[in-house]
């Protein structure tokens, strides 16, 4: 589902945040293009 | 050498329906001539008694306890009970206490208001008990005419009440943006509202000629085109409320900035450097109405209508006062990661394990006490709840709470978050009021002050910060090492005895 | 959805193609994921932004969804995510994304 794919992740301050989706995604075989971290406080 | 003391904290708002405007959300939509959502925000607004009896409002000056609040029935902005302006921490200030204080806090001559809104001001401050040693001078008004002129040539900012022109923010300069009239407003914003916090610990006793050292934390940068962020609002605030002993500097760390700045300022009191530091915050413009736009889609209020400030005085050790145990420092350092197991880790357990403490053993848990009725519209959820929530789940983790305990861990250690979401502002300090008084009053005997921000935003890295301490019960007066009481009774008894042996002899 | 990250999203979705690009969420709560998985599947419900207008039909998960959790290496996972599953309103989030999935 991810292997190969170009990964967009948008990370949430409080929820999850970027890198720690990134190291998830990573172990699956995506190719990360873009990662953020969203903050609304 | 003996811990330092928090020995006062105080809370303020600012009520300014007309500087929402200002805000980042704002600022965006008028770009794009965006004029439904404005249609919107016009009906959204609060009335300052609605602003005033906002039962969060009430507990962050400190008329209800965050216990109270957590009572009281959500939403909480409907049907809120009636409540005073000022509370035993602090002040709401209405718009026009407000702008006479910013006028009050120019020393460049930037701020220009009319003579109508000088007429309405002055006997204002003259009534309020902190703010009547401010006069505003009416010769130097200046006519609403005037201003229209500098406003269209965007040379100014404009100040409004209920929509009509009582002054300006001049901009300090032709070409340097860093002095223009926007950054000239949000900056004496945060002194303005740093000089009411600051003041209102005045009201609590606080002696503020005494303060030695002023650690300003909040988020905005101050300077020209050779020094953006060359700072030192902290001695500008000072200049403004008679810390006349005090020297100063400005310390930033987005939203964790107030929980560095605690244990910073508890380091140069424990250290010896200076016996009194104060610790204040101005508000934040930008944040204005920032999540105004999916508060009015559910038909709420516009609850990001204040400024907010705050300030904190930490000095030696009185005896009675709650200590801040910088023995116990939960940092995020460089090398920690920023997934939230690591970060909740590295600033709760493993402090604690290091001083043979465990989660369980701290009473009250401080982290980011923003206020979740504004943040769950706006897709944050309950910022202080996940907290809490990951707290107890990491003391199920390390075998020191039973997962079927989760939630009441949460509900006994945790609170309801209070705090408007003006960045630093939540950052772990709204308690330092009520838990301080909490532990004075038998109730606690410890907290954790948790600050966590954001530094991504800044794209400078893609970190994320944190940092924490715990303010816990005064042991009470420490005789100074090498001395102790019960010591030297039992020699004096001893050599008593001895003489009285030899006079036997 | 931030309006700098939607215009971010629909360039990459331009370079890789719509069928290459996979969107993985990390909200804390349901409906605001919800609305993210719109904007990038059916286009921006608030009509702000770049991608109003615009139905890219990106696959898009939630981080803390069994799809994603079943590709990805469970140490890291625990060791990343782990502890937020006990925290953020997983079942809910799950329930919202899967509205935007055909």
């Amino acid at each position: 589902m991810l292997k190969d794919k170009k990964v967009v992740i948008l990370g949430d301050r409080d929820g999850v945040p970027g890198p720690a989706i990134e190291e998830c995604v990573k172990t699956a075989g995506a190719d990360v293009v873009f990662s953020t971290t969203e903050c609304f406080v | 050498m003996s811990f330092a003391v928090v020995k006062a904290a105080s809370y303020t708002l600012a009520h300014t329906p007309d500087f929402i405007p200002f805000g980042s959300t704002p600022t965006t939509a008028k770009a794009r001539d965006d004029q439904e959502y404005f249609a919107a925000l016009k009906n959204g607004l609060r009335s300052f008694d609605d602003v005033v009896n906002y039962p969060p409002n009430q507990c962050y000056v400190g008329n209800i306890t965050p216990h109270q609040l957590g009572e009281v029935a959500q939403p909480w902005y409907q049907d809120a009970a009636a409540g005073e302006r000022t509370g035993r921490y602090g002040d709401i200030m209405p718009q026009v206490e407000f702008y006479a204080l910013l006028k009050a806090s120019d020393a460049f001559d930037l701020v220009a208001l009319t003579p109508e809104f000088i007429e309405v001001a002055n006997p204002k401050l003259a009534a309020h008990p902190l703010l009547k040693r401010y006069t505003l001078d009416a010769s130097k008004a200046m006519a609403a005419t005037d201003m229209h002129a500098m406003l269209e040539a965007h040379k100014a900012e404009p100040l409004k009440m209920d929509g009509e022109l009582v002054g300006i923010v001049k901009q300090a300069h032709d070409e340097d943006e860093n002095l223009s009239a926007h950054i000239m407003l949000e900056n004496l914003t945060v002194k303005a509202t740093g000089v009411h916090a600051a003041l209102c610990l005045e009201a609590q006793g606080v002696d503020l000629s005494e303060v030695e050292y002023i650690i300003e934390c909040s988020e905005e940068a101050c300077g020209d085109i050779n020094q953006r962020g060359g700072g030192n609002f902290a001695k500008a605030i000072g200049e403004m409320i008679g810390c006349a002993s005090a020297t100063g500097s400005d310390l930033r760390g987005f939203c964790a900035a107030p929980a560095h700045s605690l244990i910073h300022a508890a380091a140069l009191v424990k250290g010896g450097a200076f016996k009194s530091v104060l610790v204040v915050a101005g508000g934040a413009v930008a944040k204005l109405g920032m999540n105004s736009r999916e508060h009015l889609a559910k038909d709420m209020p516009v609850l990001e209508d204040c400024l907010a400030g705050f300030a904190f005085l930490v000095t030696e050790n009185d005896g009675v006062s709650p200590i801040v145990n910088t023995d116990i420092i939960g940092r995020l350092n460089v090398g920690a990661g920023s997934s939230p197991q690591a970060v909740t880790s590295a600033l709760v357990s493993e402090p604690l394990n290091a001083v043979g403490r465990k989660i369980t053993d701290i009473d009250r848990y401080s982290a980011e006490m923003q206020n979740p009725e504004i943040t769950k519209p706006a897709g944050a959820g309950d910022v202080p709840e996940a907290n809490f929530k990951m707290i107890a789940a990491l003391a199920v983790k390390e075998g020191q709470l039973e997962r079927k305990d989760l939630l009441s861990f949460v509900k006994n250690h945790g609170m309801p978050g209070f705090a408007l979401t003006q960045g630093h502002i939540p950052s772990g300090v709204p308690y330092l009021g009520h838990g301080r008084d909490a532990i004075m009053n038998g109730e606690i005997n410890s907290f954790m002050v948790i600050g966590k921000g954001s530094l991504f935003l800044g794209r400078m890295t893609n970190l994320f910060d944190g940092i924490s301490t715990v303010v816990e019960k005064n042991p009470g007066v420490q005789e100074a090492a090498g001395f102790d009481k019960d010591e030297a009774r039992r020699l004096v008894a001893q050599a008593m005895q001895d003489v009285a042996a030899r006079l036997a002899e | 959805m931030d309006l700098e990250n939607q215009k971010r999203i629909k360039d990459l979705a331009e370079t890789h193609g719509n069928e290459n690009v996979v969107v993985v969420l990390g909200g804390a709560e349901a409906e605001a994921s919800g609305l993210a998985a719109e904007t990038v599947t059916a286009g921006d419900p608030t009509f702000a932004g770049p991608l109003a207008g615009v139905q890219l039909g990106l696959s898009v998960y939630h981080i803390t969804e069994e799809a994603v959790k079943e590709v990805v290496n469970s140490d890291v996972y625990e060791e990343q995510v782990g502890m937020m599953e006990m925290v953020l309103p997983v079942e809910e989030i799950a329930s919202e994304m899967s509205q935007f999935r055909g």
